[in-house]
């Protein structure tokens, strides 16, 4: 057994950082450092400095312009760019369709999208939640009505991450309303300028517009923008599902924000000696720290078996889970140690510490990691159900 | 990156796991609850042939100069059934030894317990000192053929049938370990009952030794190294008694019927299992960090990776068999059913070595622990 990176990932590791280190904007630098918030067309800038140094789909094959990188480059990638907190990047388009339409795409669609969300010339949202479609999604109505060459879609999406942004949404639409739950969907691309679309951000507790709602009124999608079969719309969204569970966990941007914890901690001052030397409170920073360890070795072992091109094992599993959770209390923690400086809401500058400006705001928001990309508690019991045999 | 095993490794863990089955099953612990010793030295005796004893040892002692990790392994296994035999005290005591002794001496004491022959103690453990390696009252005085030894050990695992007991005492301003025969007159081993139904012992000293029994080199670096191998090694039993507990959690849940359906049926029981799992897989992956950095020349990783995988050993290790308990429902508390077993056998590995507290501190007193901020 053995924990260290490979000399050649050591060195790849070493690149990454440098590269960080040149190619990020002072202005993103600046706001990357005092964990800010970053808005769209910011994290687009980044999105093209990242294509132009081609590494913006790490997982990407390189026959569709990925740089052909091996499991675990791809983590080291990711990671660092956690922990150097730079712009995060839009999932939907390389992480979530471009797969799909790689995988259950034809040609023509291929050529079409694949360049164009590689370039951030397109920018995508995911349709699949809708009102009364959360955690069951299969339940889902928005209608896609067989009109010969094209489709008629009506209905109305929910949680349409920064759709106020994006061109195109990638949909879970019901093409056959007497099939039973799973069939009878299809995914479907439609081009958000369509006439019938229409989208209405939302603000978040956070106080950021992240989601929008989206509806469509008798909106007229063409046959050769469905993915893979009519009707077979959810073995195309659950192949989604599977891709990149190695980075789930969020272990980069967890250790920065525990680093977050630590300067927090160590700049208020007290009388006569600062907050972190405080028992009480660096118990809880190391608590956590201990938990972020844990977490990250499990990542690594789930990481090294992605490496031997093997199926994620039961470690995988829970990543997801106890990445989210601590997502959530390494920000409660910052803003416990934050005292009086956590009332304030989007205050002006030098009212609380640079490094605290945004911490609320995020805390608020990240209530949301434990919701997203399936519940923890449907997690849960996907975990009991497959890997411990109940049910 | 690479946490696969080896042939060598696999063969380790099958013959551990066939050990188990065939011959150390919960019910033989059980019984042995009630024996004066505890453990069996013909059982010993065959691991140490069987080689495990010395795993870490090298060749000169008869051991087998392999790593750490593949006891780790071993000792994961065995912890899956409880299995009595010292080990872990053996382990730590040798590891002490090794790191203070000359060849010599390391021959001397070492052989024995490798080859299965006797087991050897840790005495390090004072009233008021509760983790401290360094608070040490036990003096050792020069005498005209070596010294004289006084004072009171606590808690000295497996030190009740322990041939030699490392024990560590004030040498003037230094501590130094002296290795003491357990049968010398002026030393009084007292034994206890421990809650996992083993035995410690509390020992007092007031005994001449030999020039030869001060093992030359720094005590207190010794000993501390020593205490974090056998955190690590706690890690790792107590990896086994979670996979262990887990299975015996799971497999009741999908047998016990109420209601008239299986109770793995209803939710809560399914999301507390699955929390038991979160907490097994995370503490598993903790020990593997320490085991493999155990001798890690970099010290602040060395020290991150072993503190934090016994802080995480405490909270998973008392989550999972503390649920376990709670998911059996009433005959979870008998003390027929194996289940408990498995709890107080995690009290205890709780309690030695350091507890959660003490590693959480040692955790942010080590060197790089505010790097970057």
């Amino acid at each position: 057994m053995d924990l260290a990176f490979s000399p050649e990932h050591t060195t790849f590791r070493d690149e990454v950082r440098a590269f960080i280190a040149s190619a990020l904007p002072p202005h993103l630098r600046a706001k990357a450092e005092s964990d800010a918030h970053f808005e769209h067309h910011e994290a687009m800038e980044w999105h093209r400095i990242l294509f132009q140094k081609g590494w913006v789909a790490p997982h990407w094959p390189v026959e569709h312009g990925g740089p052909g990188f091996d499991a675990t480059s791809r983590f080291i990638l990711h990671d660092e760019l956690e922990f150097a907190n730079t712009p995060g990047l839009s999932p939907f388009g390389l992480v979530m369709v471009g797969p799909a339409i790689m995988q259950f795409g034809t040609e023509d669609q291929q050529r079409r999208f694949l360049p164009k969300i590689l370039s951030g010339e397109e920018i995508w949202c995911q349709g699949y939640s809708e009102p009364n479609a959360g955690s069951d999604l299969a339940s889902l109505k928005t209608s896609a009505e067989d009109a010969g060459t094209h489709f008629v879609v009506n209905g109305q999406k929910t949680w349409t991450t920064y759709a106020q942004y994006a061109n195109w949404i990638f949909c879970l639409v019901r093409t056959d309303p007497r099939a039973k739950k799973q069939s009878g969907i299809t995914f479907l691309l439609i081009d958000l300028k369509t006439p019938g679309v229409t989208v209405k951000p939302f603000l978040t507790i956070g106080g950021t517009p992240a989601f929008s709602e989206t509806w469509f009124d008798n909106v007229k999608v063409p046959k050769q923008n469905v993915v893979g079969v009519i009707d077979g719309g959810w073995t195309v969204a659950k192949a989604l599902l599977g891709h990149e569970r190695t980075q789930l966990a969020a272990v980069g941007t967890i250790g920065r924000v525990i680093r977050t914890c630590k300067r927090i901690a160590s700049r208020t001052k007290l009388a006569d000696h600062a907050l972190i030397d405080e028992p009480a409170f660096r118990d809880k920073i190391t608590r956590l720290e201990v938990r972020h360890r844990s977490l990250k070795m499990a990542n690594w072992r789930a990481l090294a078996g992605a490496q031997l091109g093997r199926a994620p094992g039961p470690e995988s599993s829970i990543l997801k889970i106890r990445g989210a959770e601590l997502s959530q209390q390494v920000y409660e923690l910052a803003m416990e140690l934050m005292g009086h400086d956590a009332l304030a809401w989007f205050p002006e500058p030098g009212v609380v510490m640079d490094i605290e400006q945004s911490i609320a705001s995020l805390f608020c928001y990240l209530r949301a990691t434990t919701i997203y990309g399936g519940s923890n508690e449907i997690q849960r019991n996907i975990i009991a159900k497959h890997i411990l045999g109940l049910g | 990156m690479n946490f696969d095993l080896t042939e060598d490794q696999r063969m380790l863990v099958d013959a551990a796991l066939a050990f188990t089955r065939k011959q150390s099953p919960v019910s033989r612990m059980r019984k042995l609850r009630d024996d004066p010793i505890g453990w069996s030295p013909e059982v010993f005796r065959q691991m140490g042939e069987l080689g495990w004893l010395g795993l870490p040892f090298p060749e000169a002692v008869g051991g087998i100069g392999g790593s750490f990790v593949d006891l780790a392994l071993v000792l994961e296994q065995l912890g899956q059934t409880l299995v009595p035999e010292p080990i872990v005290p053996s382990l730590v005591a040798g590891m002490a030894i090794l790191a203070a002794g000359d060849a010599a001496q390391q021959r001397a004491y070492l052989t024995p317990m490798v080859a299965g022959r006797s087991s050897l103690a840790l005495a390090w453990a004072e009233a008021d000192g509760r983790y401290d390696p360094g608070h040490v009252t036990t003096r050792a005085e020069r005498t005209l053929a070596g010294f004289r030894l006084t004072g009171h050990k606590r808690f000295v695992l497996d030190g009740h049938a322990a041939a030699q007991l490392v024990v560590s005492a004030r040498d003037g301003k230094a501590v130094s370990l002296f290795v003491v025969d357990a049968k010398a007159p002026g030393v009084q081993v007292r034994p206890v009952r421990t809650i996992d139904g083993r035995r410690a012992a509390l020992v007092e000293l007031d005994v001449e030794v030999a020039e030869d029994r001060r093992l030359g080199g720094d005590g207190l670096a010794a000993l501390s190294h020593a205490l974090e191998v056998g955190a690590a090694a706690a890690c790792a039993e107590g990896a086994g008694i979670m996979r262990a507990v887990l299975a015996m959690t799971t497999e009741y849940l999908r047998t016990r019927e109420q209601f008239g359906v299986k109770i793995g049926s209803f939710q809560v029981l399914q999301h507390r299992a699955v929390d038991m799992f979160i907490e097994t897989e995370l503490a598993y992956s903790a020990m593997l960090a320490a085991v493999i950095r155990i001798d890690d020349p970099d010290l602040a990783e060395r020290t991150a990776a072993v503190t934090s995988a016994k802080v995480q050993l405490a909270e998973s290790g008392r989550y999972v068999t503390q649920q376990a308990i709670q998911l059996h429902g009433g005959i979870g508390i008998t003390d027929e059913h194996d289940v408990g077993l498995y709890f107080k056998r995690m009290v205890a590995l709780n309690a030695m070595f350091g507890d959660a507290e003490h590693h959480l501190a040692r955790f942010a007193a080590r060197p790089g622990y505010l790097a970057g901020v």
